[in-house]
């Protein structure tokens, strides 16, 4: 479990955040700028000490203001990848990334090992040279390298991907969905960036001025109508994971299970039972008081109204419950809303026009369909 | 500081004493002034502490002084007299005032201002996240001064200890002050001129003193061009 409590002031800045998350996966602090992402990371990380809180990750104490305890950041124990890299310009890449595994794992006590690190972010090639050969997304992967290599108990990163071009982004996500997962270190991420947000995150701290507006599981808080930022979006939608059922590719399509309704997707691979997330935009989805027939879309669930939330330009979020705990989020007009009398508790059918596929849980991003 | 070469074609036995004793004290005197320039230039650029503007204040002063007044302030706190200076003699049985060393110290002051500027500005040049970098990979304080601080800042460096030893050798007000002009031992090039110029028949010393001089300045703008295009391509990459 990681326990953040902090207050401090920075300036006219202030900020009083509190929450807690666990220990394993990937943790994103999300929020526009100004909102205090970044001086939460640099709490955690040490960089600044609060004026009153207390910071727990597992078993040790961080910071507790009580006890006027505040463990220097050479000591947490952390990996920190930061939004320019960072890569110390004197040394070759090699250096870079033995500088903090000679002072955290002395004597080839490395957990997390140096070939292994090599092999998953494709840095063998690089190690001899300097860092001013690097391309940016180059550079970014020797950082994240460095940061694991100092065996980290938790990975933090400060937008790693805010400084590259749009292929480079690509590539450096795909490698941080699966590093997570790949050498079992919890991240604590920052981003302004939904798409970030909804690829990597298993939980969300949702910061606005200073506070935080929301937390919990990535999907109970994107699935939600009434989120700040999230929800007032053009793609604001809900995300769902689910097995995958069976797999039809000479038609192009797999079936995931959905609670106790099947749903069809563009074709992914991947075998049986592996779970797949999926972002479903909430414009995309159709309401309506009677199962539809005669229909092209293929996505037609049950469902029940859990929640309505109306939003700043007029439209209504509605909640959707589905079998199987998920959970939908559907943009409507407020005359729909009337004329098909949405309330709490009515059963209604969710038509889904498309899904926008993420990924099977720990491997590489597929297309969007 | 007696040369082999002694009335050689060149230059005098005499003559070379001078060029040796510009040799000793400027070199003694970047030895010793340029570690305490690396220290106080570090406080100057990265630390906030009280005093911070009267510390930059003191350093800065013989920088604007007149250098014989700076001599006359050395007298009047090393010489035997003065507080540390009589200390010095009464303890250790040292004398700085009208020797070699206090030469050192004298020509060490002037140029530490200059020492001093040049590291710090290189200091300052450095990304103060690359220290955060350093502190969360586990480097502590002294760790990350000698791994990332002290390499990149020594271009820098080098080029301070450069120009604090060319200002040693050109130094005349201070050192004349504090150390007199005492043949092989105190009288560097500068002071030896002018002991030639005030010396009937001794224009030929004179100019020759004043070539060797111009040779040092020339060798010591040469490197210290060299060693700074060495830290731009060093800083690029």
């Amino acid at each position: 479990m990681i326990e953040f409590d902090a207050r401090t002031t920075i300036g006219e800045f202030r900020l009083d955040v509190s929450f807690h998350v666990p220990e394993v996966g990937t943790t994103v602090l999300f929020g526009s700028s100004g909102a205090g992402k970044s001086t939460v990371l640099a709490l955690l990380a040490g960089a600044l000490r609060p004026q009153s809180g207390r910071v727990v990750v597992g078993a040790e104490v961080f910071v507790d203001t009580g006890r006027a305890f505040h463990l220097p950041l050479e000591q947490r124990h952390l990996g920190w990848v930061f939004q320019d890299g960072r890569l110390f310009p004197h040394l070759t890449v090699r250096q870079n990334l033995e500088y903090g595994l000679r002072r955290r794992a002395p004597l080839g006590a490395a957990k997390i090992g140096w070939q292994r690190v090599l092999d998953v972010l494709g840095l063998g090639a690089l190690v001899n040279r300097w860092p001013r050969d690097l391309s940016g997304g180059e550079r970014q992967r020797v950082a994240i390298g460095r940061a694991l290599l100092a065996q980290p108990r938790l990975l933090l990163m400060d937008e790693p991907l805010a400084s590259l071009d749009v292929p480079r982004k690509r590539e450096i996500l795909e490698l941080l969905a699966s590093i997570g997962a790949e050498f079992s270190t919890p991240i604590v991420y920052v981003t302004h960036s939904v798409a970030e947000l909804l690829r990597l995150a298993d939980h969300v701290v949702l910061l606005e001025r200073g506070r935080v507006a929301a937390q919990g599981p990535v999907a109970e808080i994107v699935g939600r109508g009434d989120t700040p930022l999230l929800a007032a979006r053009g793609d604001a939608g809900a995300i769902v994971e689910a097995p995958i059922a069976a797999q039809y590719p000479e038609r192009g399509t797999t079936m995931l299970t959905l609670g106790d309704a099947e749903l069809q997707i563009p074709h992914v691979a991947g075998d049986v039972g592996r779970r797949v997330r999926l972002h479903v935009i909430a414009s995309d989805v159709i309401l309506a008081t009677e199962r539809p027939r005669a229909i092209s879309v293929r996505n037609v669930l049950a469902a029940t109204v859990s929640r309505l939330a109306s939003r700043a330009d007029g439209a209504v979020n509605v909640e959707l419950a589905l079998a199987g705990a998920h959970r939908l989020l559907a943009t409507v007009t407020q005359e729909a809303v009337r004329e098909l009398k949405l309330a709490p508790g009515l059963p209604v059918f969710a038509l889904l026009k498309s899904v926008a596929i993420d990924a099977p849980a720990g491997t590489r991003l597929l297309e969007m369909a | 500081m007696q040369d082999p070469r002694a009335d050689g074609p060149l230059l005098t036995s005499s003559e070379w004493q001078a060029v040796g004793a510009s040799l000793v004290v400027g070199a003694r005197a970047v030895a010793v002034g340029l570690p305490i320039a690396v220290a106080v230039a570090w406080l100057l650029a990265r630390k906030r502490f009280p005093g911070r503007t009267l510390l930059d204040a003191i350093v800065h002063a013989p920088l604007v002084l007149p250098p014989v007044v700076v001599g006359y302030a050395l007298l009047l706190v090393f010489g035997i007299q003065g507080p540390i200076g009589h200390w010095l003699d009464a303890t250790l049985g040292t004398r700085l005032a009208f020797t070699s060393a206090g030469a050192s110290l004298a020509a060490g002051v002037v140029a530490f201002p200059m020492m001093v500027r040049a590291i710090r500005l290189a200091l300052e040049g450095i990304d103060p996240g690359l220290d955060l970098a350093a502190r969360s990979l586990g480097a502590r304080s002294l760790d990350r001064f000698f791994t990332v601080t002290f390499p990149l800042a020594l271009p820098g460096i080098v080029a301070a200890a450069i120009v604090g030893f060319a200002a040693c050798l050109g130094e005349f007000g201070a050192v004349i002050t504090f150390a007199a002009s005492i043949p092989g031992e105190t009288q560097t090039l500068p002071l030896a001129i002018y002991a030639a110029l005030q010396t009937p028949g001794g224009e030929q010393t004179a100019l020759k003193l004043a070539l060797v001089s111009l040779g040092v300045a020339v060798a010591a703008l040469l490197a210290a061009d060299a060693l700074g295009r060495w830290a731009r391509r060093w800083a690029a990459r």
